[in-house]
């Protein structure tokens, strides 16, 4: 009975999703065998148009992983070639097959590196399982995009997310926008940024930092992973802070790395923490808030808000938004691109605001020019402080490109 | 089974092989836009005279069958329906099953769209009852016709088109079956009023007065006069009464809901932009918008803007719901003229608001008509399945050749000021922007803008569009460029299917010449997505 014996010991393993509510997919069937070749039992939507390029590809991809003989069912829903690959691979890696290679996509150019004070006002989350919502992302202009690995993906499924997250940072075109991934509590953390690092994201998401000690972890891996693979550009970090324990440790976790740029936090867990509702107000967390705003200020990083979860409510999240940025935050997360133009609004300048900024920018300047120590506009005396911020606001309204054209919000009047 | 009532291939204008005969009808070759003026006089409806009409007026009889007996239904005849009950039409299928059980073979079905509720015309067709369709196929049928399993050679026509085929004698309805949500027993219908109530009957219009016979069913008898009349007892031959003509669920959506779609929002969005940045959007402008998804989200925008710049228009054509009703209670518009009715709001709107006007594919469409609704819209945004390099645009099969959707109003809609195509640069991996598209249903010079997720293409011949948005800040590109970034992205430019070279429709322009041809296909892919198009 050599055949059934055969089968009993071969090594299955699937990945991916298919059915009709499913678009940009693949459910993938792998099958190892001792013999006979490769074997491509393909059903797809688009098989007119590339069904033997798909063949072709799932034939390279086993190739590159050592896969001589198997038989490999494949039911696609559109799937671009990236997510292809990473769907077959998770499949093959899950029946122990292909440890330690990769069957990387082609990639495309990456974007300039990321300044570390760059414009972080809109940063758009993307489930990290959910290829569909990659390809378009950048389209939308956020300042980031957010390759999600942690809480949008179910724990069955890190593995197979890891991997088409990792094939997005390199064949996905983001546009302008600063390549984020957020990762997994350690220790999966550690084998999600074996597989990220290489990839040159711009910055990293810790999740549901306490201590300033986690944070070393962190950056001890991110370096080591780095340095073996030669990435070459920076690779800032952005802890997110979602617990009371979290936010009273917030300036010692900002200043725990030259890397973190900025700080965040995660008002869900921190509310469940506290065991108090979240509402839409956001009283309960107007302390934690304030917190992560000042604990940044001090350590000269960015504060960045949380997420404003109701889509359809955009009158909210702009006014959400107009707090935030007077509480001193320069940005928060967005759960839908309709929301980014909105948030961009919102930590926009207004328009009296740039103008008497750029008054006292002008009247500063002139005091240089003239060797005076004293910035005066008109009769008034301008106090440096005054000075700083005007200077601030200015260099911040150039990086928004609305020098030119004052946002003027329009929903003051 | 193959077809050879096709035969004489030619290349016409648009450098596409079409038949020079159809269904034993001599056809004329596509010859360019104004290219071909027929002359002579229209054709009409055999002589009736009102002594032969009950003088009480009462044109009732008790069944359908009466009425199709009544009607001398023979072999052969041409039998006419109409889909302003859209998906929930049962009156359609009544008579065409009525028709079949009373003996009748070789019917042609001359709707004015098909949907998937119509598909059983397919046992119908089996049967031999029906011997072909002229009208739009999808679904089901558009997969019967296209593996070339219909007798006959499918006739795809836009609304004027069908108007003017009715008025230039290329289409001779011998029987027009009505649906009529309310009507009296003189024959006088309306849309607007009744359980089934749909809005305009403004498809059914050519038929009532160009038909040998005309057959009014309702489910909704009233008392003399019914009104408005929108069909007018005077052209009615008999009025039945059947419990119900349709399923109200299927015929109206009880509220429009705005796509959620990034991408389509995106699209909308740079629409509504170029449309102001362009100047078209100035005050008194006209447009014309459908319900589609990205054609519903252009309206928001649009409005929004027209707010902020306190512009009004003039008027709007299109599809109407709950989006245009609000635009013309905040006398953002003057006046809809209003083709076809989609949700409740808008149904209530026509019934009750004298500037929500019903109009017809005469009115609005109709090649023979003395000028048109719809080339006097500044701009209008439609759909396609494809468009190619060259900006011609395929509405009626998808990439794989397969029949998926009707023409409906959109080639008569190209007329306008600036027709904006607003289309997702790829649908599932399949681009949809190709070097030739599969069926040419609306030719290049009508063409001006290919709006996409990726960015704008405007036809070069449109160098005073380009000069208007220049420095404008929206993301205007070469639809070439736009093409190699969507193959990229896909892996390659797709394969093409393959087809037999055997027709099995034609698809005609508006003014009755045959534009392209739709052939067979041969691969089946059970895999495919299912289509259930309308119109």
């Amino acid at each position: 009975m050599p055949a059934a014996a055969e089968t009993s010991v071969a090594r299955r393993g699937e990945a991916g999703r298919a059915g009709l509510d499913v678009r940009s997919d693949l459910h993938v069937s792998f099958e190892e065998r001792a013999s006979g070749g490769i074997n491509v039992d393909l059903r797809s939507r688009v098989d007119l148009y590339y069904g033997e390029r798909i063949r072709q590809q799932v034939r390279d991809v086993l190739r590159t992983l050592g896969v001589e003989h198997a038989h490999i069912a494949i039911i696609d829903e559109g799937a671009l070639p990236f997510v292809i690959a990473a769907r077959v691979e998770a499949a093959v890696r899950r029946t122990g097959l292909g440890q330690g290679m990769s069957a990387l996509p082609e990639a495309v150019a990456l974007p300039a590196p990321s300044a570390r004070d760059r414009l972080r006002r809109s940063r758009l989350y993307l489930p990290g399982n959910e290829p569909k919502y990659f390809i378009n992302a950048g389209l939308h202009a956020p300042d980031a995009v957010i390759l999600d690995l942690e809480d949008s993906v179910p724990f069955a499924e890190k593995d197979v997310a890891r991997l088409l997250v990792r094939n997005a940072l390199r064949a996905v075109d983001f546009g302008a926008a600063e390549r984020m991934v957020r990762i997994n509590q350690l220790p999966l953390g550690l084998a999600d940024l074996a597989e990220i690092v290489p990839q040159s994201p711009d910055l990293i998401l810790i999740p549901k930092v306490e201590t300033p000690d986690q944070v070393s972890d962190i950056v001890g891996a991110v370096e080591s992973i780095a340095k073996r693979s030669n990435v070459g550009r920076p690779i800032w970090l952005m802890p997110i802070l979602e617990s009371a324990l979290g936010i009273e440790n917030a300036f010692a976790i900002a200043k725990a790395s030259d890397r973190i740029v900025a700080l965040t936090l995660g008002l869900e867990d921190y509310t469940a923490d506290l065991g108090v509702a979240k509402t839409s107000g956001g009283v309960e967390s107007l302390y934690a808030r304030m917190r992560v705003a000042n604990a940044a200020h001090a350590a000269h990083v960015q504060a960045i808000d949380s997420v404003y979860g109701d889509v359809a409510d955009s009158e909210g999240l702009l006014r959400w938004g107009e707090a935030s940025r007077a509480m001193g935050f320069e940005g928060m997360g967005c759960i839908h691109p309709i929301q980014i133009e909105i948030i961009h609004r919102a930590f926009a300048p207004t328009a009296s605001e740039l103008e008497k900024a750029m008054e006292i920018v002008a009247a500063y300047e002139d005091a240089q020019a003239h060797g005076l120590g004293v910035v005066s506009l008109g009769s008034k005396m301008i106090d440096a402080p005054v000075v700083q911020r005007a200077l601030k606001l200015v260099a911040r309204a150039k990086q928004m490109g609305t020098m030119i054209d004052p946002v003027t919000s329009g929903e003051e009047s | 089974m193959s077809t050879s009532v096709a035969t004489g291939l030619v290349t016409n204008a648009v450098g596409r092989r079409v038949p020079t005969t159809v269904n034993g009808r001599e056809s004329v070759p596509y010859q360019g836009i104004g290219g071909y003026r027929p002359t002579g006089h229209k054709a009409g409806s055999s002589i009736r005279s009102n002594s032969d009409y009950p003088t009480n007026g009462d044109k009732r009889v008790p069944n359908l069958e009466t009425a199709l007996r009544l009607c001398g239904l023979r072999d052969g005849m041409t039998i006419s329906n109409h889909h302003h009950l859209r998906n929930g039409d049962l009156v359609a299928l009544a008579a065409l099953q009525t028709a079949a059980r009373m003996g009748a073979k070789d019917l042609v079905w001359f709707p004015s769209a098909s949907f998937p509720c119509h598909e059983p015309v397919i046992e119908l067709m089996k049967s031999g009852a029906v011997h072909h369709i002229e009208g739009s196929m999808n679904g089901p049928l558009g997969d019967y016709c296209s593996h070339g399993h219909m007798r006959g050679l499918g006739v795809l026509r836009s609304h004027g088109g069908r108007w003017q085929a009715v008025q230039d004698g290329e289409v001779h309805i011998d029987i027009a079956v009505i649906a009529a949500p309310a009507a009296d027993y003189f024959g006088n219908a309306d849309g607007s009023h009744g359980k089934s109530a749909c809005g305009s009957l403004g498809f059914a219009l050519a038929d009532s007065v160009y038909a040998d016979r005309v057959i009014a069913v309702t489910d909704n008898l009233v008392p003399f006069p019914c009104i408005p009349w929108q069909i007018q007892g005077n052209n009615v031959d008999y009025v039945v009464e059947v419990d119900s003509i349709g399923d109200p669920s299927m015929i109206v959506s009880g509220t429009t809901q705005l796509t959620r779609s990034p991408d389509r929002l995106r699209i909308a969005e740079l629409v509504a932009r170029f449309l102001r940045d362009s100047g078209i959007m100035r005050d008194g402008f006209s447009f014309q918008a459908g319900a589609g998804g990205i054609a519903l989200a252009f309206v928001d925008y649009l409005a929004r803007m027209m707010k902020e710049a306190n512009v009004k228009a003039s008027f709007v054509r299109g599809g109407s719901t709950k989006y245009l009703v609000d635009l013309l209670n905040d006398g953002l518009i003057g006046y809809i003229l209003d083709g076809q009715t989609f949700d409740l709001d808008a149904v209530r709107s026509i019934a009750s608001d004298p500037r929500h006007v019903p109009t017809s594919p005469f009115t609005s469409y109709n090649f023979h008509g003395k000028g048109n609704f719809a080339s006097m819209v500044d701009a209008c945004v439609l759909g396609a399945t494809e468009v190619d390099v060259h900006f011609n645009a395929n509405v009626v099969t998808h990439s794989d050749g397969r029949l998926l959707h009707g023409i409906g109003g959109w080639q008569n809609c190209l007329f306008a000021g600036c027709t904006i195509l607003a289309v997702p640069s790829f649908r599932d991996r399949i681009p949809v922007i190709v070097d030739e598209v599969t069926t040419i249903t609306g030719p290049n010079e009508l063409i001006d803008v290919i709006a996409t997720e990726r960015g704008i293409a405007i036809n070069p011949k449109r160098q005073d569009l380009l000069d208007a948005v220049q420095g404008k800040g929206l993301p205007i590109r070469s639809i070439e460029e736009i093409k190699a970034e969507v193959e990229k992205i896909c892996g390659g430019k797709p394969a093409k299917p393959r087809l037999l070279d055997n027709p099995v429709a034609v698809v005609k322009w508006v003014d009755g010449t045959v534009l392209d041809t739709v052939w067979q296909v041969v691969d089946d892919n059970p895999y495919a997505p299912k289509v259930n198009g309308g119109e």
